[in-house]
């Protein structure tokens, strides 16, 4: 880090605040730590999630492989997203996925348009979102609590309805319906040129991966993965700058007591339409990733399910926080991915060194909670999580760095959003 | 000017903190992986892994429970535990229960849940991180569809499970994808004589339909199918998949001037429809001074299960029965085999699912050791209009054109007695292959392209 780059940005910050505390990229020490941190987690996953030797039985516990890796980015930007209007507004929409839905048959239909280069696609899909979260956010935003969360959800079942068979008959073919929007070789792709027969950003094909080998361990670097990384990043950069803006705090000012707010004057809904749109974007932007990464959309990243899972990972990592989002959509990811693939052999494999009767018996116990049954594992974890951390996975975090701490009084990074939302329950 | 709190010392805190606990014991050997180069995933060492990608939770998960027993079964016998099932009587020897080619099989499991992405993202885990060289089971034709595609891209080969849309291996088929199951088409074609057997050729039909991808091809397919007998397509309802009450959609059925009854439907959508039929008393009910009918072109065991008493008269189609070869002869031999293996090692009688994925699994071993390679490529060729018997369909092609298998279709109807819970369905008739053979550009099946076959990297 150069001193020119810290001080182009925080000179662009108006006077007034950059006199009134120490920036770097408009961002506080104690902020930018933060994302310094992000972009270490970002930038090293391939070796941080690859902890076992890929020939030894823990391998089964390793995520570093590229689709999960995407996927743990891309559900960080929709749970960053999510976060701006449930963390900051208070207002739990429960039809993100739509936007998800939207982005990715944008991002396909531009596959099937103009050719693989990921860039239009993501581009539209960001577009495509916003002007859907405009339309919905305009006419949700009206009610407030239980009725705006019922709402979004119609909305958002109706978009899946829509998608998974309305607009699929064969006179206006628009989503494919169930078997997901993909691009087939008959389509025109006007742009399409000599370029890769995958989704590629210039030429440099999204499922080009690099593997390095150190003794037993398998590292891959995979180019999809660090362009959803920088993107991520670049988002949770974004997120940050939003959280700590005046704009910020009037959304806060909404969760806190709208009722005051209007009462003071202040109309409050071209701030929660703002911040809907916002989110729907990051929303639709993750759904254009996911297609950039494997260019298939289907209609069930729309259904209720996947709006839920999002406020699953919002509320397990930390509603609020900012770096929250990310670690719980990195949780449910990795259990729906890694501990669904545990099954009834692995166990017997695990448990092999204990008598037979033992084995059996062990491997009775545990398997209702692997494999088919990681939905248990998962919500008994959120039960602990919800009753014991009512702030999420990051209170936990800092229960713990505060345990480690000379100056037990310290507060740490994300102290003030937890114990924030701890109230705010 | 800004003040720089960022000491090199801070830097070092922050990075020690999220670092200590993810320290990678790193340690160099110096000795590179050594991999087989040619095509995704080669198996190096002895042994060689597969990747069955099932329906765990979500709506078909007995099927995928089944399909899973199956391949664990198929697995035993290619490494020559057991009793040998289908082994002893395949037409093609190659196996010898060894492994494949000399590796020990090992398999990776995966939950589909019934939904594209998540399938798509349990097979790349597969390919991605455990190397498998094939991908086989599914449930549903959306989940095949999309795995089928993955699985060209990634260079590996697909061998679907169950999968009756005819997409499958119509405008969505694939090089490295292989379908064994029948599909819509074929459900149709042979039900067409049975049906002018059963009902005449002087008949109204109503169809209710299931509104997504195989709902529609398999009305197109039974519609045409039952028009070419002289039988009248009176009204074609759409119904939503997530429906589980119809009798909306049943009560305007009487008074349509049908007197048959299709019910495009499978899992819990057909359990319910039928159900709402039956209640609503369309079995016993006259039209055009006919009896009734209930069609139901799909059928399958666990579906009949699901239904109990009013499944009971209904005639359907299926890919094969646990009954074929006690009833029809030693042509469909192989059957009696694999359901005692099977019976055996759980308890009871394998369903068409459990079926279709173990031949699945022992053709593509048989492929791969007949190509001496595991290489996608080599073993497209070797399945490529390969012929065989004794996998309890009696003699059956995979035809190269579009990687589908031909051979006989089994009719079923309810039984009205059945004697225990997995006997609820008696063989009508088993419609030959040429009956059920069609065209590779036939319309139903226009529009897609096989393409080349992809070994990947």
């Amino acid at each position: 880090m150069t001193d020119r780059t810290d001080y182009t940005p925080a000179a662009a910050t108006p006077p007034s605040r950059r006199a009134a505390r120490d920036t770097i990229l408009g961002l506080t020490k104690q902020d930018f730590s933060l994302l310094l941190v992000v972009i270490a987690l970002a930038m090293l996953a391939p070796f941080l999630l690859n902890p076992f030797p890929s020939n030894s039985a823990m391998a089964q516990f390793n995520a570093g492989y590229p689709d999960l890796m995407q996927r743990f980015v891309i559900f960080g930007i929709f749970a960053i997203g999510f976060n701006i209007l449930f963390g900051l507004t208070g207002y739990l929409s429960f039809g993100h996925a739509a936007f998800l839905g939207v982005g990715s048959y944008s991002c396909v239909w531009m596959f099937k348009l103009l050719g693989y280069n990921v860039l239009p696609g993501i581009l539209l899909s960001i577009v495509v979102s916003g002007l859907f979260a405009l339309l919905i956010g305009y006419v949700s935003l009206r009610r407030s609590g239980i009725y705006f969360s019922i709402l979004t959800l119609a909305f958002a079942q109706m978009s899946f309805a829509l998608a998974y068979s309305v607009l699929s008959n064969p006179a206006f073919n628009l989503t494919n319906g169930e078997t997901g929007l993909q691009v087939y070789t008959s389509d025109p792709q006007w742009l399409q040129g000599d370029g890769p027969r995958a989704p590629h950003l210039f030429g440099l094909a999204m499922r080009e991966t690099e593997t390095l080998s150190i003794g037993a361990w398998n590292f891959q670097f995979n180019a999809g993965y660090y362009l959803c990384a920088v993107i991520m990043v670049v988002c949770f950069y974004l997120s940050v700058r939003l959280f700590r803006s005046p704009f910020g705090m009037m959304l806060r000012a909404v969760k806190s007591n709208q009722q005051r707010l209007n009462y003071t004057g202040v109309n409050a809904r071209p701030y929660t339409l703002a911040a809907f749109v916002i989110s729907g974007m990051y929303a639709g932007l993750a759904g254009g990733l996911l297609s950039a990464m494997d260019p298939l959309a289907g209609a069930e990243r729309m259904q209720w399910t996947a709006s839920g899972e999002v406020v699953l990972m919002t509320i397990l990592g930390g509603a609020g926080t900012l770096i929250g989002p990310v670690l719980g959509a990195g949780f449910i990811k990795y259990f729906e991915n890694i501990f669904s693939k545990i099954n009834e052999s692995t166990l017997h494999a695990w448990f092999s060194f204990l008598p037979d009767g033992l084995e059996d018996a062990l491997v009775a116990i545990v398997y209702p909670f692997v494999g088919k049954g990681w939905h248990l594992t998962l919500g008994l974890l959120f039960m602990l999580v919800v009753i014991f951390l009512p702030g999420g996975l990051v209170q936990g975090g800092n229960k713990m760095a505060t345990i480690f701490r000379r100056d037990r009084k310290g507060g740490g990074v994300e102290d003030d959003a937890a114990t924030q939302r701890q109230a705010g329950e | 000017m800004t003040r720089l709190h960022f000491t090199r010392r801070g830097v070092m805190k922050t990075g020690a903190a999220t670092g200590a606990g993810l320290a990678l014991p790193i340690i160099f050997t110096g000795a590179a992986w050594a991999q087989e180069q040619g095509f995704t995933n080669a198996p190096t060492g002895d042994t060689v892994t597969l990747g069955f990608n099932v329906p765990q939770t979500g709506p078909y998960a007995d099927e995928g429970a089944d399909e899973l027993r199956a391949f664990e079964l198929a697995v035993e016998h290619l490494n020559g535990e057991g009793d040998g099932g289908m082994l002893q009587t395949f037409s093609s020897k190659a196996l010898d229960g060894a492994g494949i080619m000399g590796k020990r099989v090992e398999f990776v499991t995966g939950d589909t849940q019934t939904k594209s992405d998540a399938a798509r993202a349990a097979a790349q885990s597969m390919i991605q991180k455990d190397g498998a060289v094939m991908i086989s089971g599914g449930s549903s034709s959306g989940v095949a569809v999309a795995v089928q595609g993955l699985c060209q891209d990634a260079g590996v080969i697909f061998m679907s499970g169950l999968t009756h849309s005819n997409d499958t291996t119509g405008k969505d088929k694939k090089a490295n994808g292989f379908r064994h199951f029948f599909n819509a088409y074929m459900s149709a074609a042979a039900m067409a004589p049975v049906l002018e057997s059963l009902y005449g050729t002087d008949r109204r039909a109503y169809h209710l339909t299931a509104d997504y991808t195989w709902g529609w091809t398999q009305q197109e397919s039974i519609a045409a199918a039952t028009e070419a007998l002289g039988w009248e397509t009176v009204e074609n309802v759409l119904t939503p998949l997530a429906a589980t009450d119809f009798s909306s959609y049943i009560a305007p059925v009487l008074n349509s001037g049908a007197d048959v009854l299709v019910l495009n439907h499978y899992g819990g959508n057909m359990v319910n429809s039928l159900t709402n039929a039956v209640q609503f008393g369309l079995k016993q009910a006259q039209a055009n001074g006919k009896d009734f009918q209930i069609v139901v072109p799909l059928y399958s065991e666990l579906m009949a299960r699901g239904a109990g008493e009013s499944i009971a008269g209904i005639p359907g189609s299926q890919n094969w029965d646990w009954k074929l070869e006690n009833e029809r002869g030693s042509r469909y031999i192989g059957t009696n085999a694999f359901v005692q293996s099977f019976g055996e090692k759980y308890g009871f009688p394998p369903s068409q699912a459990a079926h279709t994925c173990y031949a699945q699994t022992l053709l593509y071993a048989d492929a791969v050791t007949r190509a001496g390679s595991f290489n996608p490529c080599a073993v497209v060729e070797a399945l490529e209009d390969f012929e065989f018997d004794g996998l309890g369909n009696g003699p059956t092609l995979y035809r190269g054109s579009d990687h589908q298998c031909f051979k006989d279709v089994v009719v079923v109807r309810g039984k009205e007695n059945p004697e225990n819970e997995f006997d609820l369905v008696e063989i009508v008739e088993v419609t030959p292959t040429e009956a059920v053979t069609y065209e590779p550009d036939h319309p139903m099946f226009a529009g897609g392209e096989l393409g080349e076959c992809n070994p990947g990297a």
